[in-house]
């Protein structure tokens, strides 16, 4: 049981991270033609104004309430907000979004498995990631009402902290997630494999959020080569 | 002065037929492949009517192009950068794939493999996206081909607008006319401006605006930001495609293949040079009636000396100065002033001109409905054709128009008298502000038009060449990543393999053949 604790938990988390990063540069260099949202809101705009917009707006929250939660050394914040209140936040947060993600989300389901021209054009891998990306949801969601029968904000510290020794390389990591409740770690392990398979799904395209658009000039020209002199300068 | 220089286009619609040989020969070349089966980088309409996809003159419908503000700033009709990347998730303005049309082949094999019954076997439509079969087929790239469909459906064009309902109710079968489009590779492209990811550009050398296909990730704002609706959403690669302009062609010297293919000899290519620091302030005039003659502004005379000393420094090679003091869009655009911008008001100075129709006034004055003005029919006593040419072409200033048409009539009638009556009527040239060598050139350039004169497209630039050793082992014009078109890379990361479609479809496969 402790051997495969560690492997998952201790073990696992790097093979997941480097599969995504050197997958993702591998993907960037070899086959950048396949870098790619795949959006099939040509083919069927119906429930896409609602149900990306909420899944993306709530997957986004949570991604970003997940690194700062997670990575935040507890020394960093204690002075601000006390573990127990974090936590209440941390489930506040999550379950606002997290609503706000799963409505969107089941739109996108329903939507991607019911139309005919999405589910003809749909590669499996598009399902794959969607269906994925609900029980991974829908295990977050549940293990709200798991945190709310424990509100000293102790499980959530020792999660902080196998997360920090991760990505700080230290060994141990795997203590502080051993005795947690199994949807933590089932919510953990399928993270995991979320980050894994970025590469080789649509996922990718979380690297490519376009912030350049905001301070980039309107207009874009090219040239083939360099400038022919003939003047001799 | 920065001078730029841009493979120009102009169409003379006067000539036009509605043959289609452009459409199809473009589609076979670039656009027959799964995911683009509904995009048509080129293709024919017939005015007036809603076009392809469905209206896509009304921006205030899908909000294309650009707006000036208050302020008297240009600014995407969609809006601003923050607005655009709040769409991102999901773009309120995307045309759907039904308001192109659904693609669809038939069962062809059918008529091949039905067993012997009572009735005649039939071959049935078919889904080209779903494979499911279609009952009935409700729209297509050129649906209301010679005024097919209601006249009530067709009367929303745009084109319409500032003409009363009533009136032109009675026009619903007086006048007709073709109209290809392709992209315009615009000198204020709104499609660029638009890009989230940077991936659109234009070329500096040719103008020739292109999708970097690498670096597209699918976002599909320059769709909804075209206000021509020439970008279109390659569903399969998720990646948005446009008309190329056929570049490769034109890097060796040769026309398009819509231009090169076109039988009714219509298309006219050449070197336009411009001045790209004056391009800003041209997009942003304050009248949209005003912008005809601003994009006339920016265009410089390659003939001028100083002119030619600011192409040198720019390093535009003297074979592309030789070809722009030979090129017919010159002539046709600046000389003469018969080519006219499709639709100025969207503001992205489209750089592909058209030679108005003279269909609907010649035939109404043979039928004796249009009062003569000398020797040529009285344009402006056709008010209709003229006010609906003018909202198409000029932002709804007549004036232009009315002196095109006005033009290439008087030529017909110089040329009549000569033929017919044996005598040269000059009065009639004079009337349209024309001398006799003008006329001849015109005659020349509209009515012979040779191929040299038509395409004059300076060759591939030893200067503008890249290093042939780099490329070598290349494999040409690819999609994707090498030669390939599903490599072991591609696999791994989820690239779908495209198959190539024919048009009209290659139904025999080889073993039937054999048997």
């Amino acid at each position: 049981m402790n051997y495969l604790n560690d492997l998952l938990f201790q073990v696992f988390p790097y093979v997941a991270i480097a599969v995504c990063l050197i997958g993702s540069w591998a993907r960037f260099d070899l086959a950048a033609y396949t870098w790619r949202t795949g959006s099939s809101q040509l083919l069927s705009g119906k429930g896409m104004r609602l149900g990306s917009n909420l899944f993306h707006i709530g997957v986004l929250a949570i991604l970003g309430g997940h690194f700062v939660g997670l990575l935040t050394p507890h020394q960093v914040y204690e002075p601000f907000i006390s573990s127990p209140q974090k936590q209440v936040l941390a489930m506040v947060a999550g379950g606002v979004f997290g609503a706000v993600c799963f409505v969107g989300l089941t739109i996108l389901l329903v939507r991607r498995l019911t139309d005919p021209r999405v589910r003809a054009t749909s590669a499996q891998r598009d399902i794959v990631v969607l269906v994925l990306l609900y029980a991974q949801l829908i295990l977050g969601m549940a293990s709200i009402f798991v945190s709310a029968g424990h509100l000293d904000g102790e499980q959530m510290v020792r999660l902080g902290q196998w997360a920090q020794h991760i990505v700080t390389f230290r060994p141990g990591a795997a203590d502080y997630i051993a005795d947690a409740h199994w949807i933590y770690k089932a919510h953990v392990f399928l993270g995991m494999v979320l980050i894994l398979i970025v590469p080789f799904t649509r996922l990718v395209h979380v690297w490519s959020i376009p912030l350049t658009y905001l301070t980039r000039p309107y207009q874009i020209v090219r040239r083939r080569q360099a400038h022919v002199d003939y003047l001799g300068r | 002065m920065k001078v730029r220089a841009q493979i120009a286009m102009v169409l003379n619609l006067d000539k036009c037929i509605g043959c289609h040989t452009c459409s199809i020969t473009c589609k076979n070349v670039w656009t027959s492949r799964e995911g683009v089966e509904y995009a048509w980088f080129n293709n024919v309409e017939t005015k007036p009517g809603i076009g392809y996809p469905k209206e896509w003159e009304n921006q205030r419908r899908w909000n294309g192009g650009w707006v000036r503000d208050a302020s008297g700033r240009l600014q995407l009709r969609g809006g601003g950068r923050f607005r655009t990347l709040a769409k991102i998730f999901a773009n309120p303005d995307l045309p759907q794939i039904d308001d192109y049309y659904e693609p669809f082949d038939f069962d062809y094999q059918h008529l091949h493999e039905a067993k012997a019954s009572q009735h005649q076997p039939t071959a049935r439509p078919r889904s080209l996206i779903t494979g499911q079969r279609m009952e009935k087929i409700h729209w297509g790239p050129n649906w209301e081909e010679i005024l097919g469909t209601e006249f009530a459906k067709r009367s929303k064009d745009q084109n319409f607008d500032n003409v009363q309902r009533e009136i032109y109710g009675a026009f619903e079968r007086t006048f007709m006319m073709y109209l290809p489009r392709l992209c315009e590779h615009c000198l204020n492209p709104a499609c660029v401006a638009s890009c989230p990811s940077g991936a659109i550009y234009k070329r500096e050398e040719d103008g020739i605006v292109l999708i970097d296909q690498d670096k597209c990730r699918g976002w599909r704002m320059c769709v909804s930001a075209c206000p021509y609706k020439k970008i279109y959403f390659n569903w399969k690669s998720g990646k948005s495609e446009k008309c190329i302009f056929c570049y490769p062609r034109i890097e060796m010297g040769e026309p398009t293949v819509c231009s090169e293919t076109c039988v009714g000899r219509i298309r006219y290519l050449g070197v336009m040079l411009y001045d790209a620091d004056r391009i800003a302030e041209a997009a942003a005039v304050s009248s949209d009636q005003d912008l005809y003659q601003a994009h006339l502004d920016i265009f410089l005379d390659p003939r001028d000396p100083a002119v030619i000393a600011a192409a040198r420094a720019e390093g535009i090679p003297d074979s592309w100065l030789d070809a722009a003091r030979a090129s017919p869009v010159y002539k046709l655009a600046i000389d003469w002033q018969l080519a006219l911008p499709l639709h100025p008001e969207y503001r992205t100075l489209p750089m592909v001109w058209y030679v108005p129709p003279l269909s609907p006034v010649q035939s109404a004055a043979d039928a004796g409905k249009v009062g003569l003005n000398g020797e040529i029919p009285d344009v402006r006593s056709l008010r209709i054709p003229v006010r609906y040419l003018a909202n198409m072409l000029t932002a709804g200033d007549e004036a232009p128009v009315i002196r095109a048409m006005e033009r290439m009539l008087a030529m017909r009638a110089w040329r009549r008298s000569m033929n017919v009556d044996g005598v040269e009527d000059a009065a009639v040239l004079a009337q349209a502000g024309l001398s006799v060598e003008q006329a001849q050139e015109m005659y020349r350039y509209l009515a012979i038009a040779n191929y040299e004169d038509r395409f004059v497209v300076p060759s591939a630039h030893r200067e503008y060449a890249n290093d042939a050793f780099g490329e070598r082992g290349g494999c040409g014009f690819t999609f994707g990543d090498g030669c390939s078109p599903a490599s072991p890379a591609e696999a791994l990361f989820g690239g779908r393999p495209t198959s190539p479609y024919q048009v009209p479809p290659a139904r025999q496969r080889p073993d039937r053949e054999r048997a």
